[in-house]
């Protein structure tokens, strides 16, 4: 029975993601929910974030609401010692495995379900349930912030001038991806 | 086109755009760009509905916001029924449909009306001295009937059907109000290039330029002025326009919020349009343009239809080409009056007479007045006005008294003064000043970052307006860090010839103002039309008369009322205000509070200061609920929390129960179960062969950091230094005052890591708690938190047949009792993906949580499924769980104990570290009270009926003999029936429960009492031999 539920796993249809391949069109915004993705909570004093920063191969950002990104991973600042870090390819739970300095790194893949909302209304889409300025000037691409969206909790990354990425946790999705859907409605770029 | 009151030529409207609408079920047509109220004027309808206690006659008093008269129900469809909607600021579109109010059977014959005639009865404050006997009648007969007769439109009865929509926004400049102020100061802040949102409750920006015909800026037309600076001001990208746009609130920091009304003027909605949006704006600067409101005059029956401001029968004659009338008399006590006059003398209607309260009224427009050959009474007043559902004369007196003479009209203008709104600059916290030589309060104090110009701020004329409002948009976008700074702009502010364009500098005949100043009324004394009139009321409704002059038409609150009130003992104007209702209508008294306010004032003999101002709420205007609500509505409302094993459980036909936000699996009904069938054999299967449970939605935490253990050693009540990772501990949680918060499950998986469980419902305040305390209290932790709730999905495998459910699917993990007993952790595979493996139980039968990563637990659930159908397994609900931890007496933290239970009341002080020196609560603990005897201390029940399941709540009492009120000893916190026990069981705080084993108590029920015994909190398997069996 192992076996064949070893089998069953290389296949791929053990992982059942959240809202797999949703896309929505509405008003301004096209909303597409995003693959999986490694992702990792990392805690650290600043003592620790050049040895980090080494083992991930990027700059840990210490400045607010800011990111680093390198190739297919990215570290969004999140407090003064927390860091999501986002990968679609590597294991940044692995890179940080071997670092002595002081840090925790929890794994958290499977928490966050992640959905890009792009387009000209992307931004006011966006606005209808955070309260954070998001404008370019204030929020430029690759700002980021833990915030809310309506009654929940979010992460969201501006991926470019007019494309975000926000994630939730995964029992959360369905409400943003359903706050989004009529945000988008109201605002036509 | 059939608008016989519609005047050829006059105002800004294309008469061939012409729609139809009904008023009452009567036809009738207006023009596009119309209000309502401009529609109905064009029609001679000036009678629009009933008044609110008295059910009189009522008119259109004004053109705008402040509308306290002409509310009427507009209805699209049987949901969408808005009672009263202003007609003054509701657009036409073709098709409204508009009834009248508070009227029955018509509105021109109105049974209520003779509530008039009763109306000493009802005079201020009657209902706090009328009907209050007999006592009982009030509820049954006076307040139903009362309620019946007053009040306006009437709440839809369907769910609302139309969306609303939300918007956050930043700004470094957010000017309110679009009038000649307002632009100036969104010219000028967005010139700067900052981010500058205006917005104005109008459809189209221009505030008083709409009627001052003749005002000139900048070399045009004032109104031509206002679209081309809007028009400009739309091409910038800095810039946000909100037109149909309401600033409601001003709230803390520059906080404000706005409503936008988006479909209520167009005839056929898109069906995915918002109807309204709401826009929360945080503005570096903000600049209030808000303008004044004129005041109407009090004197007998000035509430009479066709009486109304001054300044709204120019707005309808010159921006909607309405004339309100054939033969119209002016009553005023300042020039601003005299200018609706000469409008209307130039386009053709007949002005009656201007009566003057002044003795010497002199100026400009007095002159032109006279020139046109209006005739001018001065020192004379309107005492009375003919006429029930339309005015239809005048009585002109000496204002001394004697004498008058009576003349026809079809139409009363009147105007005593203006009162700045400083509506919004009171909400900003900011204290308003008395100023004397004006009689006006307007802002004094600023509490927050904002500026006030124009009108609002009592500046008088045009020209100093716009001067002010330029300077202030300016330096507002300074001060709001407009760095982004772009080169001089080509409008330039308007004073002194400064600069290299002529914008705003005003031709010199028009230096003297505007009401009362435009350009066409050359050298106006500006100060006296915009700060002249007078307060409160005049000749004939002055103290010792007993006629009906209105100071608030909204709530029918009359001069005499005021100074009833007064008389009566009322000393502070917010009693007054009580007492009488002024000011408490929907329009909270945007024309009647000066007036209140002064008679009160003059009835005491003291300043209008020292009697004080009323103070400014949010709303300005209403706001609907719908706006506030916005998208939370439906699934919106609250966000519903799904595990990812839902889905298999949806299919299985499971019935869920709300949990906080979760939808949790209740229990799996079989064909032709009900629920007390179907709990009953999962509870039996669970303990025969095995059962899955879906346990995801248990709170998470992930603990990690050399000072892990430190930490948890401070936040539980349990020693977990000693701990070997590999093993599990049932942890509890105290708050500082030693009460149980909190307990669940806690496995090392390393050293420096733990893998927390909570509650369901205590995972985010546990979280909360844990990072309060490790950040104010123990900061000196190396440790950090991370929520790992949905991380994992979990799903527990119990009884006997558990072992043999799960291990066909384990990889890496010795599952042999040696290897891993009871209460232990460990990582390894199942179905060939990740999983925490606990060992542990929450039914007293073997158990194991499998925690596998979220994507994955609906997939691994269904693999166990298959390997339980095997053993006869059966998937169980959080009904059965429940029931079958009872079994066991495993408390639940939130039912069994409500926040004054200890661990030793819930006799779990076992898991206390004896030897520890702290831990959050540890000094509670020893609190006098809390290790003193008669403590309510959790017991098991058993009825000495078997079959009777106790109701959770139920309170339990000694003596079921002693005389009502009886001595209540305690309460049931769980009860269930167990067919596992074969009878009903239950858990009870009961005083002293722990030295009563064995004595008999009683639950007295509404249908008898039930006798039960206190047992001990375990009703199954006392040894504990299932664990491993």
């Amino acid at each position: 029975m192992a076996k064949a539920a070893a089998k069953t796993a290389t296949t791929g249809t053990l992982r059942r993601p959240a809202l797999a391949g949703r896309e929505v069109l509405a008003g301004g915004a096209r909303l597409s929910v995003l693959p999986p993705a490694e992702r990792m909570s990392l805690r650290a004093p600043a003592a620790s974030v050049a040895a980090l920063s080494r083992a991930l191969g990027l700059d840990l950002p210490v400045k607010p609401k800011t990111s680093a990104s390198s190739g297919a991973r990215t570290a969004l600042w999140l407090g003064p010692d927390e860091w999501l870090v986002i990968d679609q390819t590597g294991d940044p739970l692995a890179d940080c495995a071997k670092v002595k300095a002081l840090h925790s790194a929890v794994g958290i893949s499977h928490r966050n379900v992640a959905i890009s909302a792009s387009g000209p209304g992307a931004e006011a889409t966006l606005a209808a349930g955070c309260p954070q300025d998001l404008s370019l000037q204030t929020f430029p691409v690759g700002a980021c912030s833990r915030t809310i969206l309506g009654k929940v909790e979010i992460v969201i990354l501006r991926t470019a001038e007019d494309a975000f990425r926000v994630e939730c946790w995964r029992s959360f999705s369905d409400y943003v991806l359903d706050f989004l859907t009529e945000a988008a409605g109201d605002a036509a770029g | 086109m059939t608008q016989p009151f519609r005047i050829s030529g006059a105002g800004r409207l294309t008469p061939a755009r012409s729609l139809r609408f009904t008023f009452d079920g009567k036809h009738l047509s207006g023009v596009s760009g119309d209000t309502l109220a401009s529609a109905l004027l064009a029609n001679g309808v000036h009678l629009t509905g009933r008044s609110f206690k008295y059910h009189r006659p009522r008119g259109i008093l004004s053109a705008g916001a402040e509308e306290p008269n002409a509310l009427v129900g507009v209805e699209r469809d049987s949901a969408r029924r808005t009672p009263n909607v202003r007609a003054t600021v509701q657009e036409l579109y073709d098709g409204l449909t508009a009834v009248s109010q508070n009227r029955w059977p018509s509105l021109s014959f109105d049974v209520g009306a003779m509530n008039d005639l009763a109306s000493p009865m009802f005079s201020a404050g009657f209902y706090y001295k009328t009907f209050m006997w007999p006592k009982a009648a009030w509820k049954k007969v006076y307040e139903p009937k009362i309620r019946a007769a007053a009040g306006l439109g009437v709440a839809p009865d369907q769910p609302d059907p139309d969306h609303y929509a939300s918007r956050f926004a930043h700004c470094d400049v957010l000017v309110v109000g679009g009038g000649a102020a307002g632009i100036a100061a969104a010219l000028a802040a967005a010139e700067s290039g900052v981010r500058v949102i205006l917005a104005d409750e109008q459809a189209e920006f221009g505030g008083a330029l709409r009627y001052e015909a003749g005002a000139k800026i900048d070399g045009t037309d004032g109104w031509a002025w206002a679209q081309q600076s809007v028009a400009k001001l739309a091409a910038m990208d800095n810039v946000r326009l909100l037109p149909r746009t309401t600033a409601f609130g001003y709230y803390a920091q520059n906080f404000v919020g706005l409503v936008e009304r988006v479909t209520d003027h167009v005839a056929r909605p898109d069906r995915h349009a918002a109807r309204e949006r709401l826009w929360q704006v945080r503005a570096k600067r903000v600049v209030l343009a808000t303008g004044a409101i004129e005041r109407h005059m009090v004197f007998a029956d000035n509430d009479r239809p066709g009486v109304m401001l001054a300044s709204a029968a120019r707005a309808y004659l010159n921006h909607y080409g309405v004339a309100v009338g054939r033969t119209v008399g002016v009553y005023t006590a300042n020039d601003s009056a005299y200018y609706a006059a000469l409008d209307l003398k130039k386009a053709g209607v007949n002005v009656a007479a201007i009566v003057d309260l002044r003795d010497n009224p002199s100026g400009p427009a007095v002159e032109e007045a006279r020139a046109l050959g209006i005739e001018v009474n001065h020192g004379r007043a309107v005492t009375k006005v003919g006429g029930k559902l339309r005015v239809s004369s005048m009585t002109i007196e000496p204002k001394g008294g004697g004498g008058g003479r009576t003349v026809a009209i079809d139409a009363l203008l009147t105007s005593s003064g203006w009162t700045p709104s400083v509506h919004l600059f009171s909400q900003s916290c900011g204290k308003v000043a008395f100023d004397e030589a004006t009689k006006r309060f307007l802002p004094g104090t600023y509490a927050q970052d904002c500026v006030s110009v124009g009108a609002c701020n009592g500046t008088d004329g045009l020209e100093a307006t716009v001067a002010e409002a330029f300077d202030a948009g300016e330096k507002a976008a300074r001060e709001a860090g407009g760095t982004r700074a772009k080169a001089p702009p080509p409008l330039t502010p308007p004073l002194k010839g400064e600069g290299d364009s002529e914008a705003f500098t005003p031709p010199s005949p028009l230096r003297g103002g505007v009401r009362g100043g435009g350009s066409g009324h050359p050298v106006v004394d500006a100060s006296e039309s915009w700060a002249g009139g007078m307060l409160g009321s005049g000749p004939g409704a002055g103290a010792g008369t007993t006629v009906k002059a209105f100071i608030d038409f909204q709530n029918d609150v009359t001069a005499k009322d005021i100074r009833q009130a007064v008389h009566e003992g009322m000393r502070s104007i917010e009693h007054v205000k009580r007492f009488t209702t002024n000011g408490m209508a929907t329009d909270q008294g945007k024309t009647s509070n000066m007036h209140g306010l002064a008679i009160a004032a003059e009835t005491l003999g003291k300043p209008i200061p020292a009697v004080g101002l009323t103070t400014f709420r949010a709303p300005y205007t209403p706001v609907t609920f719908g706006s506030i609500v916005g998208h939370a509505k439906g699934k919106l409302f609250d966000p519903t929390r799904r595990t990812p094993i839902h889905p298999w459980a949806e299919r299985q036909g499971a019935v869920f129960e709300d949990v906080g936000q979760w939808k949790r699996a209740w229990y799996f009904p079989r064909a032709g179960e009900d629920m007390h069938a179907a709990v009953n054999r999962e509870c039996v299967t669970v303990r025969q062969a095995a059962g899955l449970f879906d346990a995801s939605t248990l709170g998470k935490i992930e603990v990690v950091g050399p000072d892990a253990a430190k930490f948890m050693e401070l936040l539980y009540t349990n020693p977990w230094e000693k701990l070997d990772a590999g093993r599990c501990r049932y942890g509890i949680m105290l708050r500082e005052d030693g009460f149980i918060y909190d307990d669940g499950v806690v496995g090392r998986l390393a050293p420096d890591r733990f893998h927390v469980t909570t509650t369901t419902g205590g995972a985010a305040r546990v979280m909360n708690m844990m990072e309060d305390y490790l950040q104010t209290e123990f900061p000196h932790l190396n440790v950090w938190l991370t929520s790992i709730s949905e991380q994992w999905a979990v799903i527990a495998v119990q009884g006997p047949k558990s072992r043999e459910t799960i291990a066909p699917l384990v990889e890496g993990i010795d599952l042999s009792d040696a290897a891993f007993p009871h209460m232990s952790v460990r990582e390894g595979k199942i179905c060939g993906v990740p999983t925490r493996l606990f060992r542990m139980s929450f039914t007293g039968d073997r158990g194991f949580e499998v925690n596998v990563p979220a994507d994955y637990g609906e997939a691994v659930w269904e693999a166990l499924w298959a390997e339980g159908q095997k053993h006869g397994a059966c998937a169980y609900g959080t009904e059965a769980m429940h029931v079958l931890r009872a079994e066991k007496g495993y408390i639940i933290v939130g039912q069994d104990t409500d926040g004054t239970v200890t661990p030793a009341d819930a006799s779990v002080d076992w898991a206390i570290g004896k030897k520890k020196k702290d831990f959050v609560g540890i000094r509670g603990l020893s609190r006098p009270d809390l290790v003193a005897a008669g403590r309510k201390q959790l017991v098991g029940l058993k009825t000495r009926d078997p079959k009777i399941v106790l109701e959770e709540g139920a309170q339990i009492v000694g003596d079921p003999k002693q005389p009502i009120p009886m001595k209540m000893i305690g309460h049931v916190t769980s009860s269930y029936w167990s067919e596992n026990c074969g009878h009903s069981i239950a858990l009870a705080l009961v005083v002293d429960g722990k030295s009563r084993l064995g004595d008999t108590l009683h639950v007295p029920m509404p249908d008898g009492t039930v006798e039960v015994e206190v047992t001990g909190m375990v009703f199954y398997d006392p040894k504990g031999e299932r664990l491993n069996g």
